[in-house]
């Protein structure tokens, strides 16, 4: 287990190596001098170079790679010109609204498309199996970003049975005391129930949206590896022995066709972490994805490069972590480490 | 050429659902080379009397706060958005079949480098590379098709790189190779038009991928700049209309967003099916 451990680990150090160089090459394609950028514009070239030399700009090329891995080292991702303090500080503190939120969507759209998933496969040819392709072909073409917007018009303007579409919770309600960052399990933890309905709220409808675009490579993936995997021998043998068509489906069938579906479960990742932005902004959720979009939009490009780095190291362990999970649910990938 | 064409009539009047698609496909086509010729109003006219009125028969999509007819919007909006997501599509497909096509063709050093990049690319969530990238090359319309081809570039390397490598000793390359053609020649000559209708499926698949990935940038602020009517910046400047109720500024271009999309997805799967049975579902 150990060795298999090693070996994933290692197989992640080029894909950080090349994240770190791409997040680096992006900052030096800045359109214009950053020194002058950062000095203003009624700077005098003296102040400008002074400047240039203190971001370390007056080096070459490699050696300001060597102090940019130094600051990451450090964890310093430098200072964002709008909030004023360090981006790696605004973006711990935001983290948890995002990982909140994207993950509560990933587990709606597990609990949602692997039964859907399983069903279609199960009854071939039905209505659950039409509704399925339907739903699959339908929700990657939704933006998400309409979605949310439709959600918070339906159930927010129409309905009146969403709370205002607007950050975590709602303004009369007092946040409880910080613990995991997470809203639902701080406010369970302090046994505050009213915080907790009141989270789920302003939770739901960004949560569903996101879930919407990440249920088809899930049920899509599901069914068809449910499809191949009915079709096996073992399965004819198992129903030939006279077991229960509930053993088949789920002890037989299920626990196979689970690998292929935690596969996919990367580029449900990606999906999510993406859309993630975009729900952000319409539900004006306090978390990274926001802060991204209001730095870009004021040409602020330390929090965008250090968003970028965040998100891709994250995407990367959470790979990572597929994979390790891989290897739980399958004996055979471990012996082959 | 008509065999394929009594292949394709057999397989799309046994998927009406395709032949949906294609004829989606070509109203989009028609919107995006006509529509500023037959919209109604001018797409920037405003007109402060008739502002944020709800759908009418003058008004089909209704108007926005600045009195602009919404229905004129989408309809010339459609060029720019196809424009940016064709142009993304087949900067993709110039740049990952042919460095993909080497790749499988004459492996070692080459397939590794083309593949480092492909992995680097992957290792970021693609959206937010995109956002990365336009926001370091500057915020134009350009950059969002450079950003949206390089995220879409590592699914050509691989779809290419396969099927270059399955057809490197295959008897016809073989054949070409003895008879004296030199190895640019077989690879551009005979594997590449040999692969190309597994890339026109990967084409119209990523599409929609590619229109979802620009509407969604320029709903965030990046890429065109209003007044210019895009669907992406459409559904935004809705956006904040969406809680007192005016829904159809934000509805009308987003739903000919989603269309759009699910047209070209149904296109993809359409044409998988005509180049490649196996895969059919």
């Amino acid at each position: 287990m150990l060795n298999l451990l090693l070996s994933r680990l290692a197989t992640a150090i080029p894909s950080v190596l090349g994240v770190i160089v791409v997040t680096f090459l992006l900052t030096r394609l800045l359109p214009g001098d950053p020194a002058a950028y950062f000095a203003g514009l009624a700077a005098t070239p003296q102040a400008v170079a002074e400047i240039r030399a203190k971001l370390g700009l007056d080096k070459s090329l490699p050696e300001q790679f060597l102090v940019y891995v130094q600051d990451l080292l450090s964890g310093n991702l430098g200072t964002s010109l709008t909030t004023g303090q360090p981006v790696t500080a605004d973006i711990l503190t935001r983290l948890p609204a995002s990982a909140e939120l994207t993950l509560l969507a990933l587990f709606l759209a597990a609990a949602i498309a692997i039964p859907l998933g399983v069903l279609a496969a199960v009854k071939q040819g039905s209505w659950i199996d039409h509704l399925c392709r339907i739903v699959t072909t339908a929700g990657v073409s939704l933006p998400v970003f309409f979605t949310g917007l439709l959600f918070a018009y339906v159930f927010y303007y129409l309905l009146q049975i969403a709370p205002a579409p607007t950050g975590r919770l709602d303004a009369f309600l007092t946040p409880p005391p910080h613990r995991t960052g997470f809203y639902l399990i701080d406010s369970l933890l302090v046994r505050n129930t009213e915080a907790f309905w009141g989270a789920l709220a302003q939770l739901a409808l960004p949560a569903a949206s996101m879930a919407i675009f990440s249920l088809a490579p899930l049920a899509r993936m599901t069914r068809g590896s449910m499809l191949s995997v009915l079709g096996g021998d073992f399965i004819r043998t198992a129903r030939a022995s006279g077991l229960a068509p509930r053993t088949v489906i789920f002890t037989y069938a299920f626990r196979n066709a689970v690998l292929p579906v935690i596969t996919v479960l990367g580029m449900v990742f990606s999906f999510l972490l993406g859309a993630n932005v975009l729900v952000e902004t319409v539900f004006a959720w306090p978390g990274i994805g926001l802060y991204a979009v209001n730095a870009l939009l004021t040409s602020d490009y330390a929090p965008v490069q250090g968003f970028v780095l965040t998100m891709a190291v994250l995407y990367i362990t959470l790979n990572l972590a597929i994979d390790l999970l891989y290897g739980l649910v399958d004996p055979r990938v471990r012996l082959d480490a | 050429m008509s065999a394929l064409l009594r292949h394709a009539r057999y397989v799309l009047s046994g998927n009406p659902v395709t032949a949906l698609a294609f004829g989606l496909f070509g109203l989009l086509l028609f919107a995006a080379i006509f529509g500023s010729a037959i919209a109604p109003y001018d797409p920037l006219a405003t007109e402060a009397a008739r502002a944020l009125k709800p759908p009418s028969a003058a008004h089909w999509f209704g108007t926005d706060q600045l009195g602009r007819d919404i229905f004129s919007r989408v309809l010339v909006a459609t060029r720019l958005d196809l424009t940016i997501a064709f142009a993304s599509v087949i900067l993709a497909f110039l740049l990952g079949a042919l460095s993909g096509v080497a790749a499988g063709y004459f492996g070692g050093w080459t397939e590794r480098i083309v593949g480092r990049i492909a992995d680097t690319i992957m290792a970021f969530p693609l959206f937010v590379l995109a956002m990365g990238i336009v926001a370091a090359l500057g915020n134009n319309v350009t950059n969002i098709v450079i950003a949206t081809a390089i995220i879409n570039y590592p699914l050509y390397v691989r779809v290419a790189r396969a099927e270059a490598n399955i057809r490197r000793d295959a008897g016809f390359v073989e054949a070409a190779r003895l008879s004296g053609n030199g190895e640019a020649r077989v690879l551009l000559g005979h594997i590449l038009p040999n692969i190309m209708p597994i890339m026109m499926v990967q084409m119209s698949l990523t599409m929609g991928y590619a229109i979802l990935n620009a509407a969604g940038l320029s709903f965030i602020g990046l890429g065109v700049k209003p007044p210019h009517p895009e669907w992406g910046i459409m559904v935004a400047e809705g956006a904040n209309f969406i809680q007192s109720g005016e829904w159809w500024i934000a509805l009308f271009p987003g739903a000919t967003l989603m269309l759009a999309v699910f047209c070209f997805n149904l296109l993809g799967d359409g044409l998988r099916d005509i180049v490649d049975p196996r895969q059919r579902t």
